[in-house]
């Protein structure tokens, strides 16, 4: 059988299903992406500021912050937010999990019950809808990445850090990150941040890993994914302020001793956190379908009912 | 890739409906419109799932249905510049019409421009070729109906594939004989049957034995008869999804089909240019030569504008429309799971 010659329309060979890749895009862009992010860490580690600092957006526009007396009766709850982003006539539904209350008790041992209940009850969801006879109305709320923020002010990962990792990574996808970063000096950070990874090894927590660069991608792109990969735990700022600095407006935080921008990837790798969740949106999600919401699937399917 | 959202109330309407479940976790209300101060990357995403498309390759399963002797196989060779067809893959030319409706899948993998296409050519020789044709579209929707089976099977098993081979038929060719009349009875009875479970595209066969004005008048002729006959073909007017959708469509479906094509191997020079084609005393008859024939529109039809709606009519709209048949036959549950050695054991 001949194989069909690809040059260019014109020619006699041409079939033309190498156009299926446009006709995919042209439909994905009508329908749009929905993503979940969850994130988790204590309070006062800007968990909020970030994730508006990220998608550019005031996603919690008439915050109140409690006091510490009326966070010593608080449980840990879940708020989720949903905002519709659009970009170049490309729709993003990111819905932000919130959850305000983790490790703001004195005890905390339930905190992580709540977050892990709320991940299972978007798998139960979906399966239940995906099991169902009507299958028109099918929402993916299901958690495709949890930001967990560790906080700079200690010598690795807390007790409460670990077993919640550990509870959750065969879950969700977990990005750590390391919160406020600013209150560390560039040697710190290393310090910190080897000293995550290898408690992250030592007690086999498993966090998401990104995949490497395929053999035909350019140059350009490995050299990115290789300068992702050796980022992780990615250390960020956060701000929602414009300030002038350099003649410019930037997102920063002005200190008497100068500014730190956000966007700086010499102050901090907020940008290497934005660019990492961008370019890895979808595998996240075939991560979340393919490995965790399978074998919560398959697990409860074994354990019986449909 | 997960489950498909269907589009149509009509396929549900006669099923049971679903309760829809109270939201677990209280949600704060929906929309706040964000107003952007940079570039976040957004639309980057529609790249990445393209150079994914790309790399996964894809799998398209064509049917081809009509009497023996109207040019189906030589039109598929052409419609993928490649022979692909049954009579091309070791078959006798001169074989005999066999007795009852055969169905003869065959497989092929073509690359064009860094995308694999796994193409399976479906044929069905023996249809509407007996003396008595009653009910021959059976062996046709019962193959079609078994393709849904199987991938419903894998899809409720408790171990699924992470890809579901896909051999559902996404595209049925119906080729009509240019009697220049009207449709034959059991066209109509084919076409009545099939348009429920698979996408049906009618094409105008050997259209070089009809001129200009016997093509166009026959053209209008037949459509106007499977819209008497209520015969909704591919693309279907309920299946449109916003306006844009909707005039393209329109346009083809008022106009441009059924296709009146004409199918060659065979390459001629004609004005310096190689052509496929077929040589009479008369003249080369052109294949993709509009002026002569309608298959070029045909090709970029299926395969450069509406390949990927085939697929997805075929997953979200006819394939849901089966599953939820059996499931509502039996009594709102999945079919019995692939037995595995766990099971076979409890069942003991």
């Amino acid at each position: 059988q001949q194989p069909a010659q690809f040059t260019n329309p014109e020619t006699p060979g041409y079939v033309g299903f190498a156009n299926l890749p446009n006709q995919v895009h042209r439909k994905s862009v009508k329908k749009g992406f929905e993503f979940t992010l969850m994130v988790v860490g204590e309070s006062g580690l800007g968990k909020s500021t970030l994730i508006n600092s990220l998608f550019l957006t005031d996603l919690y526009p008439e915050r109140v912050i409690p006091g510490a007396a009326e966070k010593i009766e608080r449980t840990v709850q879940i708020e989720a937010s949903t905002v519709e982003i659009e970009e170049r006539g490309v729709k993003l539904r990111l819905t932000v999990v919130d959850t305000p209350g983790y490790g703001d008790a004195i005890n905390c041992r339930d905190c992580f019950k709540t977050i892990i209940s709320y991940i299972d009850e978007q798998f139960e969801r979906y399966l239940h809808d995906e099991s169902g006879l009507n299958r028109r109305h099918i929402i993916d709320n299901r958690v495709h990445c949890c930001f967990y923020f560790i906080s700079p002010f200690g010598h690795g990962l807390k007790p409460l850090d670990v077993e919640f990792m550990k509870a959750i990574h065969n879950k969700v996808n977990i990005v750590p990150v390391i919160a406020k970063a600013d209150t560390l000096s560039l040697k710190e950070r290393e310090r910190l941040k080897k000293r995550i990874l290898d408690e992250i090894e030592e007690h086999g927590i498993k966090i998401y890993h990104l995949p490497d660069a395929e053999s035909d991608e350019d140059e350009d792109f490995k050299e990115q994914t290789r300068l992702l990969k050796a980022s992780i735990p990615f250390c960020v700022v956060g701000s929602n302020q414009l300030i002038e600095a350099k003649g410019k407006k930037v997102r920063g935080r002005l200190y008497p001793w100068g500014v730190v921008e956000v966007e700086n990837p010499e102050h901090n790798d907020f940008l290497k956190l934005r660019t990492m969740l961008i370019t890895h949106m979808q595998d996240l999600q075939e991560v979340t379908q393919d490995l965790h919401y399978e074998n919560f699937r398959s697990e409860r399917l074994k354990r019986g009912g449909r | 890739a997960g489950p498909a959202e269907s589009k149509t109330e009509a396929a549900m309407s006669e099923l049971v409906p679903e309760p829809r479940q109270k939201p677990v976790v209280p949600m704060k209300p929906t929309s706040i419109n964000a107003n952007l101060l940079g570039y976040i990357g957004i639309d980057t995403i529609i790249e990445q799932m393209r150079k994914k498309t790309m790399k996964t390759g894809f799998d398209f399963n064509i049917m081809v249905v009509g009497q023996s002797g109207l040019g189906k196989s030589t039109l598929v060779n052409t419609l993928f510049k490649s022979q692909v067809s049954r009579k091309s893959s070791g078959w006798n030319r001169e074989e005999k019409i066999p007795k009852t409706v055969e169905i003869k899948a065959i497989g092929h993998v073509i690359e064009e421009g860094g995308v694999k296409m796994k193409l399976t050519v479906i044929d069905t020789p023996g249809f509407g070729d007996q003396i008595n044709n009653e009910n021959c579209w059976e062996p046709i929707e019962k193959y079609i109906n078994e393709q849904y089976e199987k991938f419903l099977k894998e899809e409720v098993n408790i171990a699924r594939k992470k890809r579901i081979p896909d051999t559902r038929v996404h595209c049925c060719l119906y080729f009509i004989s240019p009697t220049g009349h009207s449709l034959r009875p059991l066209d109509l009875e084919f076409m009545k049957h099939l348009s429920k479970v698979v996408n049906i595209i009618p094409v105008i066969a050997k259209a070089d034995t009809m001129t200009l004005e016997e093509k166009t008048e026959f053209k209008q002729r037949v459509r106007k008869e499977l819209e008497v006959n209520g015969i909704e073909f591919y693309p279907q007017k309920e299946f449109d999804e916003d306006l844009e959708d909707k005039t393209e469509n329109d346009k083809i479906r008022q106009e441009s089909m059924p296709f009146a094509v004409v199918g060659s191997d065979k390459e001629y020079q004609v004005n310096g240019k190689r052509v496929l084609g077929r040589k009479t005393p008369w003249g080369i008859i052109e294949v993709e030569n509009l002026t002569h024939c309608e298959f070029a529109l045909l090709r970029d039809f299926v395969i450069r504008t509406h390949l990927q709606d085939l697929k997805e009519v075929t997953h979200n709209i006819h394939y849901e429309t089966y599953r939820a048949k059996r499931l509502n036959d039996n009594g709102g549950l999945p079919p019995m799971t692939v037995e595995t050695e766990e099971n076979h054991e409890s069942n003991l």
